[in-house]
C-alpha cells in the first residue's frame, strides 16, 4: 500500500513537469506542424535562469519563500525573449518547408543555445534548493512528502486547465481552432495567421521554461540536461497523441508513473520501458492512445 | 556490364585510390585518423542518403550504428575474436538483420511517424546499454585490438595506416555498390516512390517491398560505419554511439553532404569532422555553437548541400534531391 502510494506521488511529480513542457511540445506541434527539437533549449534556459535569479536574489536577502519570483521571471523572460527571437528570425522563415527539414532546423538551433549557455553561464553546476525549503512537507498514509513536489502537481493542474479554458473558452482559442483545422480557410477567413503561429509559439516556449524553472530547485542544473527532457517529451508526445492537451496529460501520467515504478522496482528498465511504450504506441496507434483518429485537435 | 563507361564509377575509383595514395605517402596522421572517422560516419551516411531519396529521414539511425559498434566489440570481449574479416561483415549481418526485422513494421510509416519510430526504437537500445552494468552501462568498454588476416600489430602509426587504406577500400566498394543499386529498376524506384506512391503501386512494384529493402540497406551500411568507429575509437559507450543526438549528428552530414551523389557522404563527412575539430580548437566549450550554425546556414542557403557546389563547378546540371 505504502508502495503504491510513493509511486503514485513520485509518479505525480514527475509527470507534472514532464506535462508543463510537453504541453508547450504539443501546442506548437498542433498549431504550426513543427516539431520542435529546440524546446529542450527553452528548458534548460528557463532552469539555468531560475537558478541564477534564485542565487542572486538570496544573496540580496530575499526569504526562501520570495526567492521562488525566480521561476515566474524566468519562465517568461526566457518564453518571450528568447521565443520570439527565435520564431522571428529562423522559424518564420520555414513554415511550409518539409517537416523533417524543419526538425533539422530546431537541432541546430538546439545545438547553438545549448553551447550559448555555457557561454553565458559557465560549466559548473548551479544549486537553488532555497524554493523547496520554503514548502511545507506533508503526512500522506504515514509518509513524509516534500511540499515542493505537491506544489509542482498543483501547478500542472493549473495550468493544464487554464490553457484547456484559453483554448476552448475564449476568442483567441477559437482564432486557433480554426487554424488547426484549416489553415488555408483561416487565412480565406481574415485571420492573421502568422501573428496566431507567433503567440503560440511563444506561449509554447514560456511552457517549456516553465518547466525547467520549476524544476532547477529540485536538482543541480549543469550542461547537457536539456538532452534527455527533449527525447522524454516526444516520448510524451507521441504516447498521447501529437496536438492535443489531453493526450500530453495522459501520456505525461503515464511516463511518470511508470517511471517512478521501475525506480523504484526495477532500475534496469528505467528509460528502456518509456521507449518501449512509445514504440509500441506508435506501432498500434501512430495517431496516439487518446487522440481521436485523423483529428488533429487541441 | 559496362562499368568502364559509367563516368561516377571512374570517378569514384580514380577518387579513392588518390586519397588513399595520398594519405599513405602524404598526410600527416592527424588527419588520417580523422579521415578514418569520418569515412566510417560516411558509410552510415551513404545508408541515410539511400533512404533519404525516398523522402525518408530516420532519426534513429544510432540504433544500427550502436548496433554495430557494440557487436564488433562484443565479440572482442566475450569470444576473443578481433579478426575485421569477421568482425566488421558480423556487425553489417546484425545491424542489417535487426533492420529486416523492425522493417516490417517501420516500412508501413513515412514522414515524422517515420522518423519517431526509428527513434524510439533507438532509444530502447540506449534505455538497455545505460542499465546494463555487464557492458559497462554508461562508460562502456573498449574494443580488442583488431587483427587483419590474424596479424595484429602494436605500432599505433601501422594500425592507422592499414584502418586508413582498410576504409578506403571499404568506402569505395560500398560507394560503388550503392551507386549501381540506385541506377538500377529498383533503386529507381526511390524518386518515384517519393514523388507518388499511388502511381508506382500501379506500375506494379510494391512501395512497401521497395522500402523495406532501402531500410534494410541503409541499417546494414550504417552498422558497417558503426563497427568501423568503434575500431577506430578503440571504446564504445551508449552516450557517443546510440543516444538520439547521434542520429540527429548522421541527419546533419547526410544534409550536409546533399543527396547529389554517392560521393557526397565521404566529402561531406571529412567536412563535418574538420568542422568539428576546428570548431572545437576556436571555441573549446561553443564547437556545437558552430556545427548548429552551420546546419541553419545550410538549410537556409544551400538546400543541395556541398555536393551542389561540386557539380555546379563541374558544369553539371544539378541532380535531382
Amino acid at each position: 500500500m505504502n508502495l503504491a502510494l510513493t509511486i503514485l506521488v513520485d509518479g505525480l511529480g514527475y509527470a507534472s513537469y514532464l506535462f508543463i513542457v510537453s504541453l508547450g511540445l504539443t501546442i506548437i506541434f498542433g498549431v504550426l506542424k513543427i516539431l520542435n527539437v529546440a524546446h529542450g533549449a527553452f528548458y534548460a534556459w528557463g532552469a539555468y535562469l531560475c537558478a541564477f535569479l534564485v542565487g542572486q536574489f538570496s544573496t540580496m536577502g530575499v526569504s526562501d519563500i520570495g526567492t521562488m519570483i525566480a521561476i515566474p521571471i524566468a519562465a517568461l523572460t526566457v518564453g518571450i525573449v528568447l521565443g520570439s527571437m527565435i520564431e522571428r528570425t529562423i522559424i518564420k522563415n520555414l513554415y511550409g518547408r518539409d517537416e523533417v527539414l524543419i526538425v533539422l532546423a530546431t537541432f541546430g538551433l538546439f545545438l547553438v543555445l545549448e553551447d550559448i549557455i555555457l557561454l553565458v553561464f559557465g560549466v559548473d553546476p548551479y544549486f537553488a534548493y532555497q524554493p523547496t525549503y520554503a514548502m511545507p512537507g506533508f503526512l500522506i498514509g504515514g509518509i513524509y512528502q516534500d511540499g515542493y513536489k505537491l506544489s509542482m502537481i498543483v501547478l500542472s493542474l493549473v495550468v493544464g486547465i487554464a490553457s484547456w479554458a484559453v483554448l476552448n473558452r475564449t476568442h483567441w482559442g477559437k482564432l486557433v481552432s480554426a487554424i488547426i483545422f484549416d489553415n488555408d480557410l483561416a487565412i480565406a477567413m481574415g485571420i492573421n495567421v502568422r501573428r496566431v503561429f507567433y503567440v503560440v509559439f511563444v506561449a509554447g516556449a514560456v511552457l517549456g521554461a516553465l518547466g525547467g524553472a520549476y524544476i532547477a530547485p529540485t536538482i543541480s542544473v549543469a550542461p547537457g540536461f536539456g538532452i534527455e527532457v527533449i527525447v522524454l517529451s516526444f516520448a510524451v508526445v507521441v504516447i498521447g497523441g501529437m496536438g492535443s492537451i489531453v493526450g500530453a496529460a495522459i501520456g505525461a501520467l503515464m511516463v511518470g508513473i511508470l517511471r517512478a515504478y521501475a525506480v523504484l522496482q526495477w532500475p534496469e528498465i528505467e528509460l528502456f520501458v518509456v521507449y518501449a511504450v512509445m514504440a509500441a504506441v506508435l506501432i498500434f496507434r501512430p495517431e496516439g492512445l487518446f487522440a481521436p483518429a485523423k483529428a488533429r485537435k487541441i | 556490364m559496362d562499368m568502364i563507361k559509367d563516368k561516377t564509377i571512374v570517378g569514384l575509383t580514380i577518387g579513392f585510390a588518390a586519397v588513399a595514395i595520398l594519405g599513405v605517402f602524404v598526410m600527416p596522421d592527424w588527419l588520417l585518423s580523422q579521415t578514418v572517422i569520418a569515412f566510417a560516419r560516411a558509410l552510415a551516411v551513404l545508408g541515410l542518403l539511400v533512404l533519404w531519396r525516398t523522402g525518408l529521414v530516420s532519426f534513429g539511425h544510432a540504433l544500427y550504428f550502436g548496433l554495430g559498434a557494440y557487436t564488433v566489440a562484443m565479440l572482442g570481449r566475450y569470444f576473443g575474436i578481433s579478426e575485421v574479416l569477421i568482425t566488421l561483415p558480423a556487425a553489417t549481418l546484425v545491424a542489417g538483420g535487426i533492420g529486416f526485422v523492425l522493417g516490417f513494421v517501420i516500412r508501413r510509416y513515412r514522414e515524422i511517424f517515420f522518423a519517431m519510430l526509428n527513434l524510439a526504437f533507438s532509444m530502447v537500445l540506449f534505455g538497455i546499454l545505460v542499465k546494463t552494468e555487464s557492458l559497462g552501462s554508461t562508460d562502456g568498454f573498449s574494443v580488442e585490438q583488431p587483427t587483419l588476416f590474424g596479424i595484429g600489430t602494436d605500432t599505433a602509426s601501422n594500425k592507422l595506416v592499414v584502418m586508413y587504406v582498410g576504409i578506403c577500400v571499404v568506402g569505395w566498394l560500398a560507394a560503388v555498390l550503392v551507386h549501381r543499386y540506385l541506377q538500377s529498376v529498383l533503386g529507381s524506384l526511390s524518386t518515384a516512390v517519393r514523388d507518388n506512391e499511388i502511381r508506382v503501386e500501379y506500375l506494379g512494384y510494391s512501395v512497401a517491398e521497395a522500402i523495406h529493402g532501402k531500410y534494410v540497406m541503409s541499417a546494414a551500411l550504417t552498422g558497417l560505419g558503426g563497427g568501423f568507429m568503434a575500431i577506430a575509437l578503440g571504446q564504445v559507450d551508449p552516450e557517443s554511439m546510440v543516444n538520439w543526438t547521434v542520429s540527429g549528428e548522421l541527419v546533419f552530414v547526410t544534409i550536409l553532404s546533399g543527396p547529389g551523389s554517392v560521393a557526397a557522404p565521404f566529402i561531406g563527412s571529412l567536412i563535418f569532422e574538420l568542422l568539428r575539430t576546428y570548431a572545437t580548437e576556436i571555441l573549446p566549450q561553443g564547437w556545437q555553437l558552430i556545427v548548429g550554425g552551420t546546419l541553419l546556414l545550410i538549410i537556409f542557403f544551400l538546400p543541395g548541400g556541398v555536393w551542389s557546389i561540386i557539380s555546379k563547378a563541374m558544369g553539371r546540371k544539378e541532380a535531382e534531391p
